[in-house]
């Protein structure tokens, strides 16, 4: 067969088999918005896809052979996913703050980011929540928490907090799917999206509390460990002080993710996705619960300093006292990810460009990403006992791999949901 | 933990031990002894002294001193039985973790166990193993183990509960035998007995006139990590100064840092 034929049997088998996937594709998206051709979204997304192949193949290897496929050990019981489910759950936030800006407090010009808020928290906690059925020795275990909890323990809230808040996102992304071109054709789901909003806002005020609270009670997680003196922290109430310095800080970052995401989506598009004052109001509130934050922390380390850890028999500065956690890491986190960024934020461009305020948000999520590490790793790094060792720990490419599985599945639902869900309501005003 | 019922209505024991650290050689029999007694299985092949399962371990620790003037101890390290505040027993989300207030015994229950970890990121003493492979007992290995422990399975926290089964073997023989309380000297553990330097001495630290009790009291006493407040029931004593303060953490740490991944 010579050349002139082979193009065209390739052209022809082209026609044949993407010209109907284009014609989906392109009745799947919504109205008078336009999206890259089809071919240049599944080479973009493509990838991805071999990314989350290959999480998936280390996830299957930690569930079928077990977590000694993991680095994680006696003494470092916690790794890469708990950090990572940390974060993620931080950045996740921009969900439930959002919701409650928009819903309870009125802020009417969010609603140019909750569908995108939405699909991000969801994304988010589903992540977090299937790395967390990885992580446990026996996930088939899980519903036990639920027939004999133990109610003194912050992981019991947790996993109570991160089940119902979970469904509330699954509830509320359901309207967005619903909303597709071709779904709104059927009148019964039509009908259903319809009495969906309804309770949307009670949904979203719920949300908003089991979110908070399950901010908080991760936190919680190492300020009870009364134990380790590198994180525990005196009660305010019921709670120690990181519980409330978790929902704090994910409140605070939340709105600077989302705004990094609708950013980060804009460029990826080449379209104006939402109005100037949008990221704007989000960096604003970002700022000003960040300053509250670091204030916050900064009182609590300093508290911890010369209170708490003294009455554990512990030289406070003997936890910076090993290489890779020196003192730097506490001043990094207050000053550097802390206070610069806050003060970025706020700023709104009264005197700087506002060319800073995407660095400020990054600043911002890297500060809670820090923090996370933090809590996670060097409280387990950290000897207790005083003939023991500091320990590092690094993880297995199995682990990193189901991270990176969580990591191209939330870049692939936010891809196909902006390629085919209406995220951003005011994209086709905004470019028409 | 199953709680061994008492036979008689008898008062409550606070089972401790002391160990005199100027007696302990580091022989590791206390380590074999606990393996074998609660069916421990041997380590996976690619398992390390931080994956491998260990009850009960020998900590060496040195006065920091360079050759040929170093003075070494061993530090055996059990689960210390906290009985304030245990850090493990209040974090556990699904109540694996159990007091048995009879004995004061702090127990695992590995079939309720979710595997999270939990506990072992709170435990200050590290004292708690996780099954990270699936045991595996040599086929001639199985014919010895001890009907009275149940074996764990992969994915679930274990730890030291003082031989608790021995327990419940004492109290059913004096109940078998009409008596109201399990006898003194009756109960003790595996490590307990197998140590050939008579290291450990055990026994309910709430009878005065035991020898364990008197042990406590005794001068150059102390109790790892003390000042949290978690009133362990494992006491160590030694005359030398040098190890009461490295193991009080009077004196700067010595240990090197330890890589892994």
């Amino acid at each position: 067969m010579d050349s002139i034929a082979e193009t065209r049997v390739g052209a022809m088998l082209e026609a044949r088999v993407m010209e109907p996937l284009v014609t989906a594709d392109g009745k799947l998206m919504g109205r008078g918005v336009r999206r890259a051709p089809l071919p240049k979204f599944l080479l973009g997304i493509a990838p991805w896809v071999v990314l989350l192949g290959f999480g998936l193949y280390g996830a299957f290897l930690c569930l079928y052979r077990g977590l000694n496929q993991t680095n994680m050990d006696n003494r470092f019981a916690f790794g890469l996913w708990i950090y990572l489910d940390l974060t993620v759950i931080a950045f996740g936030a921009g969900a439930f703050f959002t919701g409650f800006l928009l819903y309870v407090l009125k802020k009417k010009e969010l609603k140019a980011v909750i569908n995108s808020a939405v699909v991000i928290g969801f994304v988010c906690y589903s992540g977090a929540v299937g790395i967390l059925m990885i992580d446990v020795g026996q996930p088939l275990r899980a519903w036990f928490t639920f027939w004999h909890p133990n109610v003194h323990s912050m992981l019991t809230e947790v996993t109570f907090c991160i089940t119902c808040y979970l469904t509330i996102l699954a509830i509320e992304y359901v309207p967005l799917i619903l909303k597709n071109r071709q779904l709104r054709k059927i009148p019964s789901l039509l009908v259903f999206e319809h009495e969906l909003h309804k309770v949307m806002v009670v949904l979203a005020a719920l949300g908003t509390f089991l979110s908070f609270f399950h901010q908080g009670s991760l936190g919680g997680l190492y300020g009870v460990m009364s134990a380790r003196p590198f994180a525990f922290r005196e009660a305010i109430g019921i709670w120690p002080s990181t519980f409330f310095l978790f929902i704090l800080s994910a409140a605070a970052i939340g709105p600077s993710f989302i705004l990094l995401t609708t950013k980060l989506a804009e460029k990826l598009s080449g379209k104006k996705l939402v109005r100037d004052e949008v990221p704007a109001l989000l960096a604003k509130i970002s700022g000003n619960i960040l300053i509250v934050y670091v204030l916050a922390k900064a009182i609590d380390t300093l508290y911890w300093i010369n209170f708490t850890s003294p009455g554990t028999g512990a030289e406070p500065m003997s936890f910076y006292s090993h290489k890779a956690f020196g003192p730097w890491v506490l001043t990094a986190e207050i000053v550097l990810f802390g206070l610069v960024p806050a003060l970025l934020l706020r700023d709104g461009g009264k005197h700087l460009s506002l060319k800073w305020r995407v660095p400020a948000a990054l600043l911002a999520c890297a500060g809670v990403a820090v923090n996370r590490y933090v809590m996670t790793i060097q409280t387990q790094a950290l000897p207790t006992l005083p003939f023991d060792q500091f320990l590092s720990y690094a993880p297995s490419w199995q682990e990193t791999a189901s991270f990176l599985l969580v990591l191209a599945y939330g870049v692939l639902v936010y891809a196909l949901s902006f390629r085919y869900l209406n995220i951003f309501p005011e994209e086709r005003e905004l470019n028409s | 933990m199953h709680t061994a019922k008492k036979p008689t209505d008898g008062k409550n024991h606070r089972y401790g031990m002391v160990i005199d650290l100027d007696r302990c050689t580091g022989c590791g029999a206390c380590m074999v002894a606990c393996a074998v007694e609660n069916n421990v299985p041997p380590g996976d092949p690619a398992a390390n002294e931080r994956t491998g399962i260990s009850w009960l371990r020998v900590y060496r620790m040195n006065d920091g001193k360079p050759l040929p003037e170093t003075r070494t101890a061993f530090v055996p390290v059990p689960c210390q039985q906290c009985g304030v505040s245990t850090p493990c027993l209040s974090v556990c989300p699904q109540n694996a973790v159990d007091i048995d207030q009879s004995s004061g015994i702090v127990g695992q229950i590995p079939v309720r166990c979710l595997g999270c970890r939990y506990c072992m990121a709170a435990c200050p003493y590290h004292t708690r193993s996780f099954n990270w492979w699936d045991p595996v007992y040599p086929a001639e290995m199985r014919e010895s183990l001890n009907p009275d422990v149940s074996t764990r399975t992969r994915g679930v926290v274990e730890k030291c509960n003082f031989c608790f089964h021995r327990l419940q073997q004492a109290r059913a023989k004096a109940a078998a035998a009409g008596g109201k309380d399990e006898a003194p000297g009756e109960y003790v553990p595996a490590c307990v007995e197998a140590c050939p330097t008579s290291a450990f001495l055990f026994g309910d630290l709430d009878d005065p006139a035991s020898d364990v009790a008197k042990a406590a009291k005794g001068e150059g006493t102390f109790r790892l990590l003390e000042k949290l407040g978690t009133d362990p029931k494992v006491i160590y004593r030694s005359a030398k100064p040098w190890v009461r303060q490295t193991a009080e953490g009077a004196l700067p740490r010595n240990g090197k840092e330890e890589h892994r991944g």
